[in-house]
């Protein structure tokens, strides 16, 4: 399909060109990471101008190399899987500290994310569906939740539910000591320690959806094409979800593959708040720590994320919407 | 003896039935001239937009009675209630729409009271039972009839597969393929998307829908508008084809006179959400009663005959906030007489076999008409002597629609205020 052929080309444009950017940077920055390094292991002692060399090599950063064989280098290091070694979490190697913190923030506000979309969409669907019912009067209680700034609302879950209440834990992604292993107890505890940072995250973006979905759904109920659904005398289910949902949720579709692809970067706020291990927590270190190589790494995922959502997302509009199907 | 008279009855009731479900091979046909008893009979209706004070009349009173095999053009201006006319009588109106009053009976054996049903009263699942199977509709824009994410395939079984659970997947994707084959487009679009249909066949589309389940009446609320004039000729001329051979009746909505005088056995013509004139399409056109049929018959040039003048109607539809008092066209009226501004005509019959009623103050008797709005009618039967009426207004010479439900306190409305 040359329409999918088209969109994979300018997707690799994009890659190239966000690679490189992300490559130049912190190279047109004043200071380098190595003398951070050097001014963080001062303490320790002085470094002999042999290390400093050493240091200098490993952070890929020897000045006497020209920009044009330094940017051929990062290439050849980025397709070896090699994005350089962690400052904040030195000697760690950048990719390490990457693969330990991902899943945590996938998992959380990933699923978060979903769960948002699923319920704020479904309830907008009702709520246009029942106008005048109940449901119409969680739509401004839910926009409250919403201009609260979310990571207020996590400390105040954190005093209410964690200090107060003590129902849940304060901090960390895990009990003491524990170890990733996929049986029951991890799993449990896992899950008990991000109740409270997905609450927030759920309670704080459904509204969003909700409101979007509910207005979308009371446009498309004006339509013919409902009314000839109902004059067909199909079912009201069919009717409120193949003919109203179906057409309003098109627009929904490229907000949530943006949010989808946030998803990587992580709710910063929220990780900082309830010290999640995920890389909302892992970037904000890193710029504490003027961790460029780290920055560097997390900047390209999410750029890399975001552009394979929207990628799904066009993917998704052809799949549901035959019109975009049409070569243009 | 009784026990087996109703026994016949209840088989030839059945037969009937399934006579209808076997009328798609085409072994039924209307006889030409001889419609059937009522299959939909509109009494009292009325509908407003809005409650309360500032409420719109936008149908008030409306009585009309469909016989089974009748074309029953109803024609009016923008805004004289056509549509929601039809709207309310299957009872799709849309907020602010409310209806205040009357009913709409539906026979489902044609002329026989016994089993007639209210639609306006009927539960929400009897009325999804009813709609498409037994009235259909076919909507003014094609373009934005048809879910633009769901294939024609999907569009025309769903209908099948709601009514019709004992189908089979497969018989339900056969009988869309002659539903199109119906309407003269190739069965292979059937996996197509209506926005790579043109307009005209979109509608072809709908018709087919529409025809489906075979239903006893199917209300096409202006199904040309859109189209160009071939466009429009084809699709009518196989509106009148698919009647002949299925014998279902037809409302047709629309702005245009022209197009009902040759499709229509009856015209009723709308104003102010009531109606003003109603009559056999012929007699209609030859001899219109009332001043608004005949402004709108002097509106378009005819085909055939002398070449005569132009001339529209003066003014503009009325406000429905502000109708005029007394009857509502007397302002635009060019016969009107002082008291036009006071009384209100009432719809009644102005011709012996009943079958002509015109809601006009000039055909009240007290004076005669005007020579433009007193053409003999072209009906075999003589005008009825208008003098007969009493000293209190004309009686309503015919029979009424149903007294039961003119009368009914519950609703809360007066007719004919």
């Amino acid at each position: 399909m040359s329409y999918l052929g088209r969109r994979v080309g300018f997707y690799l444009v994009t890659i190239w060109a966000a690679i490189t950017i992300n490559f130049l940077i912190p190279r047109l920055m004043p200071g380098n990471p190595v003398q951070l390094l050097i001014a963080r292991l001062q303490g320790q002692g002085t470094l002999s101008t042999r290390a400093i060399h050493a240091l200098s090599v490993a952070f890929g950063l020897e000045t006497h190399q020209s920009l044009v064989a330094q940017y051929w280098h990062y290439w050849v290091q980025l397709f070896h899987g090699n994005l350089g070694l962690s400052v904040t979490y030195y000697p760690s190697t950048v990719v390490n500290v990457i693969a330990t913190a991902l899943p945590w923030t996938l998992a959380l506000v990933g699923i978060s994310t979903v769960i948002a979309f699923v319920i704020g969409t479904g309830i907008g669907i009702l709520a246009a569906w029942r106008r005048g019912s109940w449901l119409e009067a969680a739509l401004p209680i839910s926009t409250f939740f919403t201009a609260i700034p979310y990571f207020w609302l996590g400390l105040v879950a954190v005093a209410v539910f964690g200090v107060v209440l003590g129902w849940f834990p304060l901090s960390g992604g895990l009990g003491q000591g524990m170890a990733v292993a996929f049986n029951g107890t991890f799993i449990s505890s896992a899950l008990y320690h991000a109740a409270l940072p997905a609450v927030t995250i759920v309670v704080t973006s459904m509204a969003g959806w909700m409101i979007g979905m509910r207005n979308m759904m009371v446009t498309t109920l004006g339509e013919d094409y409902v009314l000839v659904a109902q004059a067909k005398g199909l079912s009201e289910r069919r009717v409120m979800m193949t003919y109203a949902a179906r057409n309003a949720i098109l627009p929904s579709i490229a907000s949530f593959a943006l949010s989808l692809s946030f998803v990587v970067s992580g709710a910063i706020l929220v990780e900082i708040v309830f010290s999640y291990p995920g890389i909302g927590y892992v970037l904000f270190q890193a710029v504490q720590n003027e961790d460029y190589p780290l920055m560097e790494a997390i900047f390209l995922i999410i750029t890399l994320a975001v552009l394979v959502a929207n990628f799904v997302a066009d993917l998704a509009y052809v799949f549901l919407d035959p019109r975009t199907r049409q070569e243009a | 003896m009784t026990g087996t008279g109703r026994e016949t009855t209840r088989g030839a009731a059945r037969e009937r039935g399934s006579a209808r479900w076997e009328a798609r091979d085409g072994a039924r046909r209307v006889t030409e001239g001889s419609p059937g008893g009522i299959v939909l009979e509109i009494a009292g209706l009325c509908v407003d937009y809005g409650d309360g004070p500032d409420a719109v009349h936008a149908v008030v009173d409306v009585d009309l009675a469909v016989h089974r095999g009748e074309v029953i053009g109803v024609a009016g201006e923008s805004g004289s209630g056509k549509s929601t006319l039809a709207y309310a009588a299957t009872r799709l109106l849309r907020p602010p729409g409310i209806i205040t009053g009357g009913d709409a009976w539906f026979y489902p054996e044609a002329g026989e009271a016994s089993s007639r049903l209210n639609l306006l009263d009927a539960s929400a699942e009897t009325l999804r039972e009813i709609r498409w199977a037994e009235l259909a509709i076919v909507f003014q824009s094609a373009m934005h009839a048809l879910n633009p994410v769901l294939s024609v395939e999907v569009q025309l079984t769903d209908t099948l597969a709601a009514h019709r659970p004992e189908m089979s997947a497969a018989a339900r994707r056969e009988r869309a393929g002659e539903l199109l084959e119906m309407v003269g487009i190739n069965p292979d679009r059937l996996s197509s998307f209506p926005h790579e249909l043109s307009g005209g066949m979109r509608q072809r589309v709908m018709i087919a829908m529409a025809l489906a389940l075979e239903p006893q009446v199917v209300i096409m609320d202006e199904p040309t508008t859109a189209l160009d004039v071939v466009t429009q000729r084809e699709i009518l001329e196989q509106v009148i084809e698919l009647r002949d051979r299925y014998g279902f009746s037809v409302i047709f909505i629309t702005h245009d006179l022209s197009l009902l005088l040759e499709l229509a056995d009856t015209i009723a013509i709308m104003y102010a959400g009531r109606l003003v004139e109603v009559g056999p399409a012929k007699r209609l056109f030859r001899s219109p009663r009332h001043p608004y049929t005949l402004g709108l018959l002097s509106s378009f040039p005819p085909l055939h005959g002398e070449v005569r003048a132009l001339s529209g109607i003066p003014g503009s539809p009325p406000d429905l906030r502000r109708v005029p008092s007394g009857c509502p066209f007397h302002p635009r009226c060019r016969f009107s007489l002082p008291r036009c501004g006071e009384e209100r005509p009432q719809l009644v019959a102005v011709s012996a076999d009943g079958e002509r009623r015109v809601a006009c103050l000039l055909h009240d008797g007290r004076q005669s008409p005007p020579a433009e709005l007193g053409n003999p009618d072209a009906g075999s039967v003589p005008v009825a002597p208008m003098a007969a009426w009493g000293p209190d207004g004309p009686d309503r010479s015919l029979p009424p629609l149903d007294d039961t439900a003119l009368s009914r306190p519950e609703e809360g409305v007066t007719p004919h205020a």
